[in-house]
């Protein structure tokens, strides 16, 4: 079978899933609508995984371009096209198994819901759409997709559309996703207007014959290439939740752990980095704009890393924990260490996922019960549960070997590389409060022993094995995905030829301009010093947590601290008051705009000046009644005087 | 052998399709005993026959490379020399699709009026068929005299249904919609009164045909005067920012179907009138005030949204939205380039395909809850699931969500405005983008999710066959043009490039000082009219 000539199926199937189970299929059979709901997705997976194969092991792997179709005519002819390439190899592949994995888990997490049907019409309209995203060869295409992402997960964090709050948390992802979307257009126009053109291929080409293009000021004394690369970038902060648009990933948690797995942590959210390296050609030729990128990202990981360790919701904490990791990603675009963005873009989707999915095993065996506070040694009561848990907490602290040691230490080593100390240093802070805030929810959870009612506690099993199977996969990619990009550095060490898989696969997609250095490289021992830097710093997290939540010590620490600092602690619990922040400086004032323009503008000016000028009207309608008496003397009258004038203006 | 009127209303033309609606649509008045059932499904076989015979007439002529479609035969109307009318009507490219977008709507508002109407079925029927003919004589017409004779009919019974049929305020909406397009229209007779007597004064011979006026070179303060007559006249029907407000009225006490059309057809025969009068009949006037007018349309964009979004009433809020979607058609026809104009056409059919279904489901909530107002709905989605993916459906084609028609115009009008040099425009009216998606989704927010906070609320029926019939088309078509717009740009493409063509080979030259008579145009890129005649000729 030729896979790569079905590339558009890839999409195309989960969509055709989303269609039969959202119109064909009636709720009563479940049977029916998890075949469909698995098949979609499971078909595009092997679909995506036989492609990748194929095109991986060609002999000239060539960027793959299939058009489907002209989508509009003339001046503005846009294909609807699909690409693969090395980049969208990864995102496919990452998002194909995660995605399956996922939807599988659901089955049993969503199984007694009503609206069964309708959440894997959802999700697997998400897929399509995601797979639109990594998959389409142009803006417009990806944009398409990335406006779809944007609507499952309004539909999906709304899912319980019955209650007050997920759907409003619901609209304001959307709306703050708008903002981002905004600026996504305006840079596509800048895109469109200079090159003709919105074809990935077409401008990388372009722009690497002739940089000046990219490089001639354009406007707010930025170059094209900036002004570009600036407006995607505030696309990305929007779709990938970084300050000061990350607001309404934390509320997305309102949506099924399922989804706030698969949108809101393994995908979607990462959709913006995909596209920031998906453009690396422009972001080369920004550096102002890439500085940029990274200071927001450092920002937004140490930001969101401390907000995370005062959360009690375990949700909360994996939602501010993703804000975080995926400022690490866009630290790594911004420093131009694109392939260790996508290896931590992809590393992160396997443990993230799977941390969200034992979340939900957690909030499954609590009975839909989310505070941590409630919980604790949970881990007799779920023996498979625990362990996969622990391996993604190991795994995103960052220890060895597990896949987020290698991710997050190319990460850093590119920002040691390229001389950005200041931003290495947020980076190995951030490393460290994540092990401490992740060990945190682990002991809270798992460890010391049941703070919750002696119903829960009966209540208390271990998920079905249609749960528990996604997470022993998963897990198991959270040990292995980092070892494809184990740095070229330790191979060399150990007198091996270099296998840094990743790295190499996805070289021909970091385009190489002259004059931009990308090659920063570290001696040996500096990469290895970094290396155990990065490991002290993690296990220190580690014990950290250890010591103040290990064991029966439970939430002593919490309250030790609420007493000693209930400033700092009302802070961060509140998450700095940015929601209460933008309502003052954002949306009342525009609201009180809004009401003016309508009360004030229309009604009183418009319209009042409309309601005197009838007022007048009818008055003069009113003296011209006094006239019309009805007494032919006084018509004769006028008569005559009219007679009068004509003749007057006929002599005259 | 001379064409009679007659002939042309029974021939395979233009005529009989204008025509046919008030024509058929007689009988009605005199149905008064008649059963109510038989009333409505004669009007509706008669709306459907109309559709058909619209749809036939252009599916023979699909596919002409040419700018114009077809013309019927030029009759003599007025003849006082040395005053002379004809009646000349043809079909072009940009006339196409509003032409097409009035046939479906058509039997779609009968059959969405079918319940909400309970007085004076047929003459409400009628009323509907008559503003058909007004219309879409409106569209075709190719003399600026029978133009203004449509322009007028439409708003007779669109008075009517209003102040018949219409809410508690329904007279004062009526009149103000009547006052308000009347003084416009009345400034635009005078404008077109001046041309035809200018066209006088160098022939001898007055003529109001289009294609003699399109000669007509005039010194740049008459073209000020009479653009400005001219953009009133369109600009109060469009509506534009400061001129609108008879619109969110005149929605609020309409019917249902009275909204449908006025929102779905009758405002864009003001951006129609931009497109095909206004800017190629005065193009250095018009180039002179495009950022002005830009302008206007950016602060209508804004403005329309943040006005929408504090509403309370659904049906206003979804009125003052059309203000904001309006404002983007004008931006995109002031931009003058031809991948705007073309958004801005297809955008002008996209807006009444999402708003006329927004106003069809907010009719079909009304009529079983007899409220519009937000306080009273909330959690509808449990009780009417299809309902709920309808209003969800078409408010996402609304908020311009790729993939839905939406998306296609502005996404054109915008990348056409930027291309243009309008940067800041385009830039600045994608604000808009961001608040339809604050106002709209308020919409969803207050009707169908959360929770149910009224009894009433919890067994409202979901849709039935009837309504899910009237909103299935437009559901189909938003999917379509979103997904596959390319079929539905094609056919306007000529046309519009001609006329952009011309438009600014004529501003490239300086105005006269005074009114010249420009030689008939014959060449390839001459006027829209011009060229089509010129492949008709060629037996193309």
């Amino acid at each position: 079978m030729d896979a790569l000539s079905l590339l558009w199926w890839i999409p195309a199937l989960p969509f055709l899933g989303a269609a039969v189970n959202g119109l064909l299929v009636r709720n009563g059979q479940k049977g029916l609508v998890t075949f469909v709901g698995l098949a979609a997705p499971g078909a595009s997976m092997l679909l995506g995984l036989t492609a990748i194969w194929q095109y991986a092991t060609g002999l000239a792997p060539e960027p793959l371009r299939q058009a489907v179709y002209s989508w509009t005519v003339g001046e503005m002819s846009i294909d609807v096209a699909f690409r693969l390439d090395p980049l969208s190899a990864v995102m496919t592949f990452v998002v194909t198994v995660v995605g399956f994995l996922i939807h599988v888990y659901s089955v049993g997490y969503m199984g007694r819901e009503e609206g069964y049907r309708r959440y894997f019409s959802f999700l697997n309209l998400f897929m399509g759409a995601m797979l639109l995203l990594v998959l389409g060869s142009n803006f417009l295409v990806m944009f398409v997709g990335w406006e779809g992402v944007g609507l499952c997960s309004y539909l999906l964090i709304g899912y319980y559309f019955d209650q007050e709050f997920p759907p409003e948390a619901g609209k304001k992802a959307f709306v703050v996703n708008r903002i981002g979307d905004f600026a996504f257009l305006v840079g596509m126009l800048a895109l469109f207007a200079s090159f003709g053109t919105l074809e990935f291929g077409e401008i990388t080409e372009r722009v690497l014959a002739a940089p000046e293009i990219a490089k001639a000021p354009y406007v707010f004394g930025l170059s094209l290439a900036g002004f570009v690369t600036l407006c995607l970038f505030i696309g990305a902060m929007g779709k990938s939740a970084q300050i000061p648009l990350y607001v309404w990933l934390p509320d997305a948690m309102a949506g099924p752990t399922p989804v706030s797995a698969l949108i809101h942590a393994a995908t979607m959210v990462t959709a913006g980095v995909y596209m920031v390296v998906r453009t690396n050609v422009l972001y080369q030729l920004a550096p102002e704009i890439s500085l940029f990128v990274a200071g927001i990202g450092a920002a937004t990981a140490i930001f969101a890393a401390t907000i995370g360790l005062a959360q009690n919701d375990i949700k909360k904490v994996l939602a501010y924990s993703t804000v975080s990791q995926l400022g690490y990603m866009f630290l790594a675009a911004g420093v131009g260490a694109y392939v260790a963005a996508i290896f931590h873009l992809a590393t992160h989707a396997f443990f993230k996922a799977l941390l969200f999915l034992g979340s939900g095993s957690v909030i499954h065996a609590m009975g839909g019960e989310q505070d941590m506070q409630k919980m604790g040694g949970l881990r007799k009561h779920l023996p498979l549960t625990y362990p996969t848990y622990l391996i993604a907490t190991l795994a995103i602290a960052g220890i060895p070997p597990l896949a987020g040691f290698f991710s997050k230490d190319e990460i850093l080593a590119g920002a040691f590389a390229g001389h950005h100390h200041l931003i290495w240093g947020v980076g190995i802070l951030t490393a460290g409060l994540t092990a401490c805030y992740m060990f945190r929810s682990v002991y809270l959870t798992f460890h010391g022993s049941f703070r919750g009612s002696h119903e829960q506690e009966h209540h208390l099993h271990e998920s079905p094995k249609v749960m528990t199977v996604p997470l022993v996969l998963l897990a198991l990619g959270a040990v292995t995905a980092g070892w494809i990009g184990i740095p070229t550095g330790l191979w060399e060490m150990a007198g091996f030829a270099d296998h840094n898989v990743l790295h190499h696969f996805l070289s021909p997609v970091i385009a190489t301009l002259p004059g931009v250095d990308t090659g920063h490289h570290l001696s040996h021992s500096t990469e290895l010093l970094l290396m155990l830097v990065s490991v002290a710093v993690a296990l220190g997290g580690w014990l950290v947590a250890k010591r103040l939540w290990g064991g029966e010590r439970g939430l002593a620490a919490d309250r030790t601290f609420a007493e000693r600092l209930p400033f700092v602690q009302r802070l961060l619990a509140n998450k700095y008051y940015v929601d209460e922040l933008y309502d003052r400086v954002i949306v009342r004032p525009l609201a009180g705009l809004a009401r003016g323009c309508w009360k004030i503008v229309d009604t009183l000016l418009i319209d009042g000046a409309l309601h005197v000028g009838a007022f007048v009207t009818e008055l003069t309608g009113d003296l011209g009644r006094f006239s019309t008496t009805g007494n032919i003397r006084n018509y004769a009258l006028y008569f005559f005087a009219g007679v009068l004038l004509l003749f007057w203006w006929m002599i005259f | 052998m001379s064409t009679s009127f007659l002939d042309l209303l029974l021939g395979d033309t233009i005529t009989r399709f204008v025509f046919f609606p008030t024509v058929a649509g007689l009988p009605l008045l005199l149905m008064r005993r008649a059963p109510a059932a038989t009333v409505k499904i004669y009007a509706l076989v008669v709306s459907l026959v109309e559709l058909a015979l619209i749809g036939l007439f252009v599916v023979g002529r699909w596919g002409s490379t040419g700018a114009l479609l077809a013309r019927d035969a030029v009759l003599p109307w007025i003849d006082l020399a040395p005053l002379s009318v004809v009646y000349e009507v043809g079909l072009d490219g940009i006339s196409l699709p509003l032409v097409l977008l009035t046939g479906l709507l058509l039997p779609i508002v009968l059959l969405g009026s079918w319940n909400g109407i309970d007085k004076h079925w047929g003459g409400y029927a009628f009323s509907m068929l008559l503003l058909t003919t007004g219309i879409l004589g409106a569209l075709v017409a190719l003399d600026l005299f029978v133009f203004y004779v449509f322009w007028e009919v439409m708003l007779i019974p669109m008075y009517l249904i209003i102040g018949i049929w219409g809410a508690e305020r329904r007279i004062y909406a009526a009149v103000k919609f009547f006052l308000f397009t009347m003084a416009g229209s009345l400034l635009m007779l005078i404008g077109i009164l001046w041309l035809g007597w200018t066209y006088g004064r160098l022939t001898g011979v007055w003529s109001f045909r289009y294609e003699d006026l399109l000669r007509l070179e005039l010194p740049i303060d008459q073209q000020l005067w009479l653009f400005g007559a001219f953009a009133i006249a369109f600009a109060i029907k469009v509506p534009m920012f400061p001129v609108h407000t008879w619109l969110p009225d005149a929605h609020v006490e309409a019917p249902t179907g009275g909204s449908v059309i006025l929102a779905g057809i009758l405002l864009k025969l003001g951006t129609y009138g931009f497109l095909r009068f206004a800017l190629p009949l005065f193009p250095h006037a018009a180039d002179r005030l495009t950022p002005w007018l830009l302008a206007l349309a950016l602060v209508g964009i804004v403005y329309g949204a943040l006005v929408a979004w504090v509403q309370v009433d659904m049906k206003k809020l979804v009125a003052y939205s059309s203000i904001a979607h309006l404002g983007f058609v004008m931006l995109g026809i002031m931009a003058c380039d031809l991948v705007a104009w073309q958004g801005a056409l297809i955008q002008m059919v996209n807006h009444g395909l999402s708003t006329g279904a927004l106003f069809l489901l907010v009719g079909m909530l009304y009529e079983r809850r007899h409220t519009k107002k937000f306080e009273d709905f909330g959690g509808l989605a449990k009780p009417m699931p299809w309902f709920a993916t309808v209003l969800v459906f078409s408010t996402l084609a609304s908020v311009g969500l790729p993939a839905l028609n939406g998306f296609v115009g502005e996404f054109m009008i915008l990348v056409g405005t930027f291309k243009a040099g309008w940067r800041w425009f385009a830039a600045l009216s994608t604000v808009g983008v961001v608040l339809a998606a604050i106002y709209l989704l308020k919409m969803l927010q207050q009707t169908i999710w959360g929770p149910i906070t009224r009894e009433e609320n919890e067994s409202v029926p979901d849709l039935g066959l009837r309504e899910a019939l009237t909103l299935a088309p437009l559901c189909v078509l938003m999917l379509w043009i979103g997904v596959a717009p390319k079929p539905f740009l094609e056919p306007s493409r000529p046309a519009l490039a001609a006329l952009l063509e011309d438009y600014r080979s004529r501003c490239a030259e300086p105005a006269p000082d005074e009114p010249l008579l420009a030689p008939a145009r014959v060449s390839a890129g001459s006027p829209t009219f011009a060229a089509g005649v010129v492949d008709q000729e060629a037996g193309r």
